[in-house]
């Protein structure tokens, strides 16, 4: 067992728990956009920063409390000031390329953003990496990874073509962060779905056509997929 | 050959050096910079030319890594009589073996002049470039042919490993290179010796040392001309290193951008293997070890060690938080040590003449000596070592040789894209890990970059941020997107389109970006910006509430201008204005068209009366 302090309140937890794992365990709500059960710590963005260390005994540091692990003696505080300034920061940077976002946009209202002074990109993806993560390590299938660096970075699958090891789970909807609604595929865009028509997107596949239709509300149901014709490998449910 | 002992190599030592001392020779630089000015002509020619006079077989030809002043290439020094050439052609070489080779007469006008005194120099050690530094590292790069062992052995190379296999545990290693003070020569300074230790505390059967040779820094090239100018050194430094901390297995990250340095490397190995420093058994010990080189696909980020070990693993190049740290897990999970290239090559002279000479170099926190690359708007360029604790001053205007004329040097950007803009008054800072931290620089891998009065600093700010934006792998969102929104900011002031505020969002972006970002990428990305905001403020005011560029860079700021009294009408700049904006007659003064100026400058530089001006 490890002994840290989280915001000064002295814990124990086994070793190898990430700090964010120790300070949820206390009911310290720390937000995160990019981790999710199941699923291995990435540390993308960065909004679980923590300080870490002791102001009297030496400079203290902002850590990403996702992929930071628990030592012993640790002291940790997740909401001083300068943690909330780095987090509104991070919320503006966020709201600014993905306002349409409701996740997003109550974060922003739970740090107080009020503005945003960037010029607003709306690009519908954080680059958060659940959704390779998800495909990765629960799906068995990478389908879908990141293509480029910088701020050229996106998720696609292999050369943007259509993937032949995508099962259209939808596990990738299912995790993302920033579209709240299940995808309707092109046939319903709505202000989320965009009618993209991404590598992945269930109807994407001209051999899906019609084998699958909009119940209303969010989900999406899957008709019998045998009258579907012809389909990929692994198969939709 | 394979050499067991220390004995044999001492021997060896003395046969080499015999014939080394005693035969005339030529060295021609091989280095990069020299190649590029076509020092491989003068190579052929010298070859040529000592075939035809049947020389070659009493004097020696060599094509050595860089001498150091690349802005005066192709270097060609010749032994002994250390007559140093510079600005050497093809056509000069016929001269040179006529006069100075059969007659022992110097060719005054390729002799190299001071600077100061404008008097002709002889010998390298004249010049006040090499006067002022102190090469322990480089002192064999120019000097020695670097794809030939015999070479480095001629001068104790391998001895110092001979004489730790022979006579020191790797913890007595460990203790040598912790009293020395060598830190890491890659940029964040920590010390090696505190590195191999926990390494070798560190559990796990098979370990890894790592030389990281990806060395990105637009205008740096220290790593490079080490290991294209002497490979066996950084070689021997991980050889020791390996035996320090118990590794088995070493790899050398290089650029697949420095083809010549992969392929000095490659050769390298392989003599090292032949003469068995390398392989089972090294020098009759127990102690096995062997390097394989691997190439980066060009990232800069593959630099951040986290990065670089995905890289080594054949996984796209993106750090990871530490810790763990790469001495618990590296490279397939196995306890690494990744070391600069620079600080290996550091190892066996702190071996070979004690930790306590090289702790006598340098200052109280920074020991022994740095490389930098010397570049930009300054009169030397090229690659000097100096010792730690030099001030800028002394480095830019001595060894430099100050400015070009009639210009004025106004800050040196120090560290490579993560270090910082130090403006002239800060000059007489002493050049130390320390010293460079608290200014808001850093040492970096050892890139410097002199700008002088006709640089603007939010210009150069936004070059680096530029850059650093493509640079980002984009895993996390401050650097990803901090960085492209920084960029974002500094156009539009470079534009003159930002207000007030937006400097003061450019600057709180900065401090979250440098606070939260996962790796030292990030966290280091926001430097140029804050320090260019904290010496050169009043530039970025300038551009925000005047809507000017005082250095006269920013394009949207500027115009140019065609002063009507001083134009002679001789139509010169008529002709390689490329977007036809000037028109006029012969004798009359002519006029740029604003709405069709490209503002190249082109027409500056064409005009003989200095009648075109920025305004």
């Amino acid at each position: 067992m490890t002994r840290l302090f989280i915001n000064g309140i002295e814990t124990e937890v086994p070793e190898g728990t990430s700090v964010l794992e120790a300070a949820q365990s206390l009911g310290a709500e720390i937000p995160t956009l990019c981790s999710y059960p199941g699923l291995s710590a990435y540390g993308a963005c960065r909004l679980c920063v923590v300080e870490v260390g002791d102001p009297r005994s030496g400079p203290t540091k902002l850590v990403s409390a996702c992929t930071y692990p628990v030592q012993e003696g640790l002291r940790v505080r997740t909401h001083s000031p300068r943690v909330e300034r780095a987090r509104k920061m991070l919320i503006e940077l966020l709201l600014s390329i993905c306002p349409s976002s409701k996740r997003i946009q109550d974060l922003a209202a739970e740090y107080q953003v009020e503005r945003v002074r960037f010029p607003v990109r709306d690009e519908r993806c954080i680059l958060c990496g659940l959704c390779v993560r998800m495909c990765a390590e629960q799906m068995m299938a990478r389908a879908i990874g990141f293509a480029h660096r910088g701020y050229r970075r996106k998720v696609t699958t292999p050369f943007d073509l259509r993937s032949e090891v995508c099962r259209l789970c939808g596990g990738c909807l299912y995790v993302c962060p920033v579209c709240e609604l299940r995808c309707q595929g092109p046939e319903a865009p709505d202000p989320i779905c965009g009618s993209c028509q991404a590598p992945t997107c269930l109807s994407a596949r001209e051999d899906l056509s019609g084998a699958w239709e909009v119940t209303g509300g969010d989900s999406v149901r899957i008709k019998a997929p045998r009258e579907a014709g012809k389909r990929s490998a692994g198969g939709v449910p | 050959m394979k050499i067991r002992t220390l004995e044999q190599l001492l021997v060896l030592e003395r046969e080499l050096r015999a014939v080394h001392d005693h035969k005339p020779c030529v060295r021609v630089c091989g280095g990069t910079g020299c190649r590029a000015r076509g020092s491989e002509d003068v190579l052929a020619r010298f070859q040529e030319l000592l075939e035809q006079k049947g020389l070659r077989g009493s004097i020696e030809l060599k094509f050595t890594g860089c001498h150091g002043l690349c802005e005066r290439g192709p270097l060609v020094s010749i032994a002994p009589s250390e007559v140093f050439y510079q600005s050497v052609e093809a056509d000069d070489v016929a001269a040179i073996v006529g006069e100075t080779l059969e007659h022992d007469r110097v060719i005054e006008r390729l002799l190299a002049s001071d600077p100061v005194t404008g008097a002709r120099v002889r010998r390298e050690q004249e010049l006040p470039f090499y006067r002022r530094q102190h090469r322990i590292v480089l002192r064999l790069n120019g000097v020695i042919d670097p794809l030939d062992i015999r070479e480095y052995l001629a001068f104790g190379g391998y001895q110092a490993l001979a004489k730790t296999l022979e006579r020191s545990t790797p913890e007595e290693v460990i203790e040598i290179i912790e009293r020395s003070g060598l830190r890491g020569r890659g940029g964040a300074g920590f010390p090696t010796g505190k590195k191999w230790r926990l390494a070798r505390a560190a559990k796990g059967t098979i370990k890894y040392v790592i030389c990281n040779g990806d060395e990105g820094d637009p205008g740096a090239f220290m790593d490079r001309s080490l290991l294209e100018g002497n490979p066996h050194s950084v070689l021997e430094g991980m050889i020791i290193g390996a035996y320090a901390v118990g590794a088995t297995r070493g790899i050398i990250y290089v650029r697949e951008e420095y083809p010549l340095a992969v392929r000095t490397l490659r050769v390298a190995l392989e003599q090292a293997r032949e003469y068995g420093f390398l392989g089972e058994t090294i020098f009759g010990s127990p102690f096995s070890f062997d390097i394989e080189i691997v190439r980066g696909a060009g990232a800069f980020v593959a630099g951040e060690e986290t990065a670089l070990i995905a890289a080594v693993e054949g996984r796209v190049s993106e750090p990871r938080q530490r810790p763990p740290y790469p001495v618990e897990r590296g490279v397939w999970g196995c306890p690494t040590v990744i070391n600069n290239v620079e600080t290996w090559a550091n190892v066996p002279l702190i071996i070979e003449h004690g930790p306590d000479w090289f702790a006598s170099l340098g200052t109280a926190t920074s020991k022994g000596t740095k490389i930098f690359s010397l570049v930009g708007k300054i009169r030397n360029t090229g690659l000097v070592e100096i010792p730690m604790g030099m001030t800028v001053r002394e480095l830019v205007e001595e060894i430099g040789g100050g400015p070009p004329p009639s210009r004025e040097i106004k800050a040196v950007q120090i560290g490579g894209p993560s270090g910082g803009c130090l403006p002239k008054d800060l000059f007489d800072l002493p050049i130390d890990y320390e010293s460079l931290g608290e200014a808001g620089a850093m040492m970096g891998s050892g890139g410097l970059i002199v700008m002088d009065d006709r640089t603007c600093m939010v210009d150069v700010a936004r070059y680096f941020m530029d850059f650093l934006r493509d640079e980002s792998c984009g895993k996390c969102l401050p650097c990803r997107e901090g960085t492209n929104r920084m960029y974002e900011l500094l156009t539009r002031i470079c534009e003159g389109r930002a207000t007030e505020s937006d400097l003061d969002l450019l600057e709180e972006l900065a401090q979250v970006v440098k606070e939260t970002s996962l790796c030292g990428l990030g966290q280091t990305a926001s430097n140029p910006v804050l320090t260019t905001l904290r010496y050169f403020r009043s530039e970025y005011e300038a551009h925000v509430r005047e809507h000017r560029c005082p250095a006269r860079v920013c394009k949207a700021l500027i115009r140019y201008v065609i002063m009507a009294d001083r134009c002679t009408g001789c139509l010169a700049c008529l002709s390689p204005c490329p977007s036809q904006a000037i028109t006029g007659q012969l004798k009359q003064p002519h006029v740029i068209d604003q709405n069709r100026c490209l503002k190249c400058g082109l027409c500056l530089e064409v005009c003989q009366f200095g009648a075109v001006e920025v305004v």
